[in-house]
């Protein structure tokens, strides 16, 4: 039965009339369908009800004649019964379905790092100056030995006994987090491996494979996914890498797989992936051979047989609450890298309410896995990846001081190729051309220009995490790492801060 | 009294500190008064403020010179405490010789503690037979100064030992007799200038595991990331200075593992990566593999360090020498200082003086051990 909705819009179209010269590039622009050209009047005019408030016609109309704002309107304010849930109790009323988003978590939880701050030497210990001193942020990612035998020549030559794990050299501990072909267009995907490639650091190829014309150019800067789908998964592709990176959950939708709808899977993206084109493609909820910690220990291995132990491998899982312990059985299972995706990592779709509801925040996730590696005895003998919501240089520090190695950044490194936010990735018709299979869509990202922005990223977090290395008279960002020393504690109760291994502020 | 916290959630505090270091060996072996070292402390007397002063002095002990030398210090008049101590270390060890420490009751000090010192040799029994003398005596060390409140043993080697009070370092002196009553071939000293915390005798310099003594200078900005690296390895800092921290990676990484000082050195105040990254392959390939497994031990921030054990006394600077080290050299007397004009004023016809760069170590060798030089130079 067809009924009347009873939404209201989410925004407002603003056209300043006198600027508006009905140029149409705002109709084009908007793969929504909310500006239209009306023939007999010869204006342009909008359906605001459509508008998802990405900003795209606003930042194209070449006479700035477009405000895209909050819709005004709302219901009777309440405080418990929030708009959010009237809105989505309307739209279930009228579709019967799981309501489906994309991005992050959006809802209002305590952001810890918001409630970190950083310190700074005076007095007894200089600050040291970055634009004078070097200031060091190589970063190596993998297991280490407990110790380095060394053996002595009679020349005084030293010899190192030691046989150790390989191990990846990035220039900053920052990388790119998974998002698989499929998820991002072409060239979103192509735009962070060349900015990887070009700034010293890794991109993730996430579960859809790795283009077979991307493999020899930038096989040294990819971590390259296996995840319960095991699509795009043979020999050469994971020879074809840095590392190697088991995904068994992610922080947006812990305990659920994917789903690529069968429109998506075009011809490229079906020789990648391979599977048939149409086709969805579905990951499952596990890996159905990992039942268990030994069926894990067993896959890490059969990935080392078949790149001659060359290679790390890393497994990502999605913080939950008993985060710790199996963080420490990955470790004992093989695992050289954990990654953890803390419950505001982004995704390309997901179900609402696993994203708003499941898994835990990364910051209580990584102090407490750090914690636990330390007292087992067993911290080097893996790095921590951690990701999920990091916004800027200063939660990079904040991870790093907490106990991570590196963060991944998925939504921040979109953000710099254009996302807007607007959460409507599992619509495909993302009006920035990055999470979108329509050629029309992704020809709007230029990999170069792409590429551009990514690495401008990089080299403005770096700088800025030089800066505040120097400020605590730091000069080599390991000296950083699970130094908690350096943080402090606003708003939080002991038990926060008891996970959080620090201490309040004035303490 | 020291307040020891359990350290297991994570958060500690640390003294923070400023001071002055001095160290003085004859490499031939020769041992000599303490007059030397006083000297030179008093020259740097603007460096302390009086809250900490203390010696480590090599070769004092030549007729116990098998046995453990165990100073201990009692924080409380309370007789039971004494008999505790006791109790332990008779039960332990077999003690050929005790007494009290002599002190001087004329000292300018204040609240002097009960100092005593055991001539001991390990009676190991059961599970810990397994371990070496050197673990054993460790163990045991560790057990006092966590588990018997107001005792601490503040010296553990063989023929060496460790004096140390708050005062300023020639008050120390005075109320040890150092002058007099001791010769050693190696002397380091250390004067404190405790910042935020009132001194206690315990807290002084030098810190001593067995033979090997630490007395530093800075502040060390990667104290949370060393300190948590050496709790993995059953280190727990106590006494929350940056110095515990020093002295604990020493013990492991020269110790328990073996590395030579040369290596050592460069653990701690590493190259940076671009002179790595123009080094040859082999040298290249030996500090990147250094740097990538220690990193945790990489010793941030300001600090001069001077380590010592029998048969070497070793000075070193951080990688960018933000707090550097001066070194002296008499015929075979060597000297480190925090400065050149109390080398000077001990010394004045030195035969060379200089001051070496960030990480790169003042070693003073008895005999002619095997050096490590074409890679770690």
């Amino acid at each position: 039965m067809k009924m009347k909705s009873h939404l209201l819009p989410e925004f407002m179209i603003e056209r300043d009339e006198e600027r508006c010269d009905n140029c149409k590039v705002c109709v084009k622009q908007c793969p929504f369908g909310v500006h239209y050209y009306d023939e007999e009047t010869g204006k342009v005019y909008s359906k605001e009800e459509l508008c998802v408030g990405c900003q795209r016609c606003v930042v194209y109309c070449p006479r700035n004649a477009l405000k895209v704002i909050p819709y005004p309107g709302h219901y009777r304010p309440n405080d418990y019964w929030h708009e959010e849930y009237i809105r989505d109790i309307k739209k279930q009323a009228e579709t019967g379905g799981i309501i489906l988003t994309s991005c992050g978590s959006a809802r209002r939880a305590k952001v810890y790092w918001d409630h970190i701050l950083l310190n700074a030497s005076q007095v007894t210990n200089p600050s040291i100056d970055p634009l004078r001193e070097p200031m060091e942020l190589r970063t190596f990612l993998g297991r280490k030995p407990d110790r380095l035998e060394i053996e002595l020549d009679e020349n005084g030559d030293v010899e190192i006994k030691t046989e150790l794990s390989p191990n990846l050299m990035i220039e900053t501990p920052i990388l790119f987090a998974g998002m698989s072909y499929g998820a991002i267009s072409y060239n979103a995907f192509k735009s962070l491996a060349m900015a990887a490639k070009r700034f010293g650091t890794l991109f993730n190829t996430g579960e859809g494979g790795m283009p077979k014309d991307m493999r020899e150019e930038f096989k040294d800067c990819a971590i390259v996914q296996c995840a319960s789908g095991r699509f795009g998964v043979d020999p050469e592709y994971f020879n074809y890498s840095a590392a190697i990176e088991i995904k068994i959950g992610q922080g947006a939708k812990p305990g659920i797989g994917g789903h690529l709808p069968g429109e998506k899977v075009t011809a490229t993206i079906s020789s990648t992936r391979m599977i048939p084109e149409g086709t969805d493609a579905i990951s499952p909820a596990p890996h159905h051979d990992i039942y268990s910690i030994e069926d894990l220990s067993m896959l890490i291995y059969a990935l080392k047989e078949v790149t001659n132990y060359e290679k790390p491998v890393c497994v990502k899982i999605a913080a939950v609450h008993n985060v710790a312990a199996i963080a420490s059985g990955m470790v004992r299972a093989g695992a050289d890298i954990i990654a953890i995706d803390g419950f505001r990592g982004g995704t390309g779709a997901t179900p609402k309410i696993m994203r708003e509801h499941v898994g835990i925040p990364v910051e209580l996730a990584l102090a407490a896995v750090d914690q636990r590696l330390r007292e087992e005895g067993i911290r080097n003998k893996c790095s921590i990846i951690v990701g999920g919501g990091i916004r800027c240089a200063a939660d990079v520090v904040k991870a790093i001081a907490l106990g991570a190695d590196a963060v991944y950044i998925g939504t921040a490194a979109l953000i710099a190729l254009g996302c807007t936010m607007c959460q409507r990735c599992h619509t495909g018709k993302c009006a920035w051309g990055i999470c979108t299979q329509d050629p029309e869509l992704s020809k709007r990202l230029n990999p170069k220009v792409g590429a551009e922005r990514a690495y401008n990223l990089l080299r403005a977090w770096s700088l800025e995490i030089k800066d505040v290395l120097g400020g605590m008279g730091i000069n080599a960002i390991e000296s950083l790492r699970g130094n908690r020393d350096h943080l402090r504690g606003i708003g939080l109760e002991e038990w926060e801060l008891k996970v959080l291994g620090i201490k309040g502020a004035g303490e | 009294m020291i307040n020891r916290v359990s350290v297991t959630d994570g958060r500690v505090t640390k003294e923070i500190q400023a001071c002055a270091v001095f160290g003085v060996m004859d490499r031939s072996g020769r041992r000599f008064d303490g007059k030397m070292i006083i000297e030179a402390m008093k020259n740097m007397r603007v460096r302390g403020n009086g809250l900490g002063g203390g010696f480590a002095v090599y070769g004092i002990y030549p007729e116990y010179k098998d046995y453990y030398a165990l100073h201990v210090m009692f924080q409380d008049d309370d007789p039971d405490l004494k008999q505790e101590v006791d109790e332990f270390l008779y039960r332990n060890f077999d003690v050929v010789h005790d007494e009290e420490i002599p002190t001087n009751e004329e000292a300018n000090v204040v609240d002097p503690p009960l100092f005593w010192r055991y001539f001991v040799m390990p009676q190991k029994k059961g599970e810990d037979k397994k371990l070496s003398d050197d673990d054993y005596v460790v163990k045991k060390v560790m057990y006092i100064n966590t588990c018997i409140d107001n005792a601490y043993v503040f010296s553990s080697g063989k023929n060496m030992g460790v004096f140390k009070g708050v005062g300023f370092p020639e008050e120390i002196a005075d109320f040890f007799m150092l002058e007099s009553e001791y010769k050693g071939y190696i002397w380091t000293a250390h004067s404190r200038f405790p910042t935020n915390t009132p001194g206690w005798w315990g807290g002084a310099h030098p810190f001593c595991i067995l033979d090997w003594t630490v007395v530093h200078n800075g502040e060390i900005s990667s104290y949370g990331t060393n300190r948590r690296y050496l709790e993995m390895y059953g280190y727990y800092c106590t006494l929350y200075t940056d110095t515990e921290v020093i002295a604990y990676a020493v013990d492991l990484l020269m110790r328990k593992q073996g590395l030579p000082i040369e290596v050592v050195a460069k653990i701690f105040a590493p190259p940076m990566w671009d002179q790595i990254d123009r080094m040859d392959e082999k040298k290249r390939k030996f500090y990147t593999t250094l740097r990538m497994v220690y990193a945790p031990l990489l010793i941030n921030g300001p600090f001069t360090v001077i380590i010592a054990h029998h048969g070497e006394m070793i000075g070193l600077t951080d990688r960018i020498r933000l707090r550097p080290i001066t070194a002296g050299e008499k015929g075979d007397m060597l000297f480190v200082s925090s400065e050149e004009a109390a080398i000077r004023a001990v010394c004045p016809d030195l035969d060379r003086v200089w001051t070496p760069h960030g990480g790169e170590p003042v070693i003073g060798r008895l005999n002619d051990v095997k050096r490590v030089e074409k890679v770690v130079e």
